[in-house]
C-alpha cells in the first residue's frame, strides 16, 4: 500500500486576534481600576439598652471639646471652669497643633490632661505616666458640611500620629510607621497614647 | 510587498487581556448618587476588598433629580435606601461574608463633601446599632 502524503490542513487562526480583542474591551468596560482610600476610624459600641443611664464623670481638664456651628466655624475649650481656654474662629490646622499640646500636656498644665502611671504597666516603658482620661470631643450642627468634619477628624489622627512618632523616634529611634502595632514598641506607644476622639457627646461637669 | 507577520498578535492582546484581569476589579454598582470625596493627609489604602461594604451618599444624579431634588440621598447596592434600610444591609452584607472576616468587616463611606452631618450623624448611629464599628471615611490623599 502506497502511503500516501496527507497534509494536516492548519487551524485558520486569524480570527483569534479579533475574539481576543473583544474580551479585552469587556474587561475594560465592567472592570474599575481605583482603589479605595480613606481616613479609618473605630466607633463605639451601641449603648446598651438594659443600662440605666450612667453619666460618666469626666474632669473639665480631660476634655478637648471641638464645636462646629450651622456656619461651618470652629471653635474650641478645654480646661475646667477656673481655668477654661476658649477659642472661637479657628482652621483645622490650629487643632493640629492645640490637640497635640493637649494629648501630651509636656508642660504638665493645670487645665490639661493628668497624668496616671500605666495600669498595667505598659510592655517596655512600664509605669509611664499617661493621660489616659483624656477625651477629644467633637460636637457638630445638623447642618455642618461634612468636609469641615472631616478636616477636624483628619487633623486630630495627624496630631495623634506625630505625638506618637515623636516617642518612638526619642524611646526607640524609630519612625511609628516603621514599628509593627502588634509589636511591644507597637503596643507600649500605643498604650501611652491612645486615640480617644469621642464620636458621641460627653457631658460636660464642672468641678476640679 | 511582504505581508506582515501577524501570527503572535492574538498572544499579545492575550496577554494584555490578563493584566487588565489581574489589575482591576469587578465594578461595584450603578451609582444613582454623584459625591466628591473629601481629602486629607493621614489616609490609608483599604487593602482587601472582599471586606468591604460601601455606603455612597450624594445628590442624585441628573436624571434623577427632577423626582429626589438635589439634597443627599443615600444609596446601598443598587437603590436609594432610607437610614432604617442601613441595619438590614449590614447584616445581609456580613451574612455573604465568611465566617473567619466577619470581625474585620470595614463599612467605607463614600460621602460627598458637602452634605450636612446630620444624616453623616444618623448612618453612624445606624452602623453602631448594627455592630459595624469600623468604619472609613472615603477621601482623596492630599499632599
Amino acid at each position: 500500500m502506497a502511503r500516501s502524503k496527507r497534509k494536516v490542513p492548519g487551524l485558520n487562526a486569524s480570527s483569534t486576534a479579533d475574539i481576543s480583542f473583544i474580551l479585552l474591551i469587556f474587561f475594560l468596560v465592567v472592570t474599575s481600576m481605583d482603589t479605595d482610600t480613606g481616613l479609618a476610624r473605630r466607633l463605639p459600641n451601641p449603648p446598651d439598652p438594659n443600662q440605666e443611664e450612667e453619666d460618666v464623670k469626666v474632669k473639665g481638664r480631660n476634655v478637648l471639646v471641638v464645636q462646629v456651628n450651622m456656619n461651618n466655624e470652629i471653635s474650641y475649650y478645654y480646661g475646667d471652669q477656673a481655668s477654661r481656654v476658649f477659642q472661637a474662629n479657628v482652621q483645622p490646622s490650629d487643632l493640629y497643633t492645640i490637640a497635640k499640646e493637649f494629648i501630651a500636656n509636656p508642660n504638665n498644665k493645670a487645665n490639661m490632661p493628668e497624668f496616671h502611671p500605666a495600669d498595667p504597666p505598659l510592655p517596655l516603658l512600664g509605669a509611664y505616666p499617661v493621660t489616659k482620661n483624656h477625651i477629644i470631643s467633637i460636637q457638630t450642627d445638623r447642618t455642618t458640611k461634612y468636609d469641615v468634619y472631616f478636616q477636624i477628624q483628619n487633623e486630630l489622627v495627624r496630631a495623634y500620629h506625630d505625638v506618637r512618632d515623636e516617642l518612638a523616634l526619642a524611646r526607640f529611634h524609630k519612625h511609628f510607621d516603621d514599628i509593627d502595632p502588634e509589636s511591644d514598641e507597637g503596643l507600649a506607644i500605643r498604650g501611652v497614647y491612645p486615640t480617644k476622639i469621642s464620636e458621641a457627646e460627653p457631658k460636660q461637669y464642672g468641678g476640679n | 510587498m511582504p505581508e506582515l507577520n501577524t501570527s503572535s498578535l492574538p498572544d499579545l492582546i492575550f496577554s494584555i487581556l490578563f493584566f487588565f484581569m489581574i489589575v482591576t476589579s469587578m465594578r461595584e454598582v450603578t451609582l444613582k448618587v454623584e459625591f466628591e470625596v473629601p481629602s486629607g493627609t493621614e489616609i490609608q489604602k483599604l487593602e482587601k476588598k472582599s471586606l468591604v461594604s460601601y455606603i455612597y451618599i450624594g445628590p442624585p444624579t441628573r436624571e434623577y433629580r427632577a423626582k429626589l431634588g438635589t439634597e443627599s440621598r443615600i444609596q446601598l447596592n443598587e437603590d436609594f435606601a432610607e437610614i432604617d434600610a442601613i441595619h438590614e444591609y449590614i447584616i445581609q452584607e456580613r451574612e455573604n461574608m465568611q465566617e473567619r472576616d466577619k470581625p474585620f468587616m470595614k463599612v467605607s463611606l463614600k460621602m460627598d463633601k458637602n452634605t450636612q452631618m446630620g444624616i453623616v450623624t444618623d448612618v453612624k448611629m445606624a452602623l453602631r446599632e448594627a455592630w459595624a464599628l469600623n468604619i472609613v471615611y472615603s477621601a482623596t490623599k492630599r499632599q
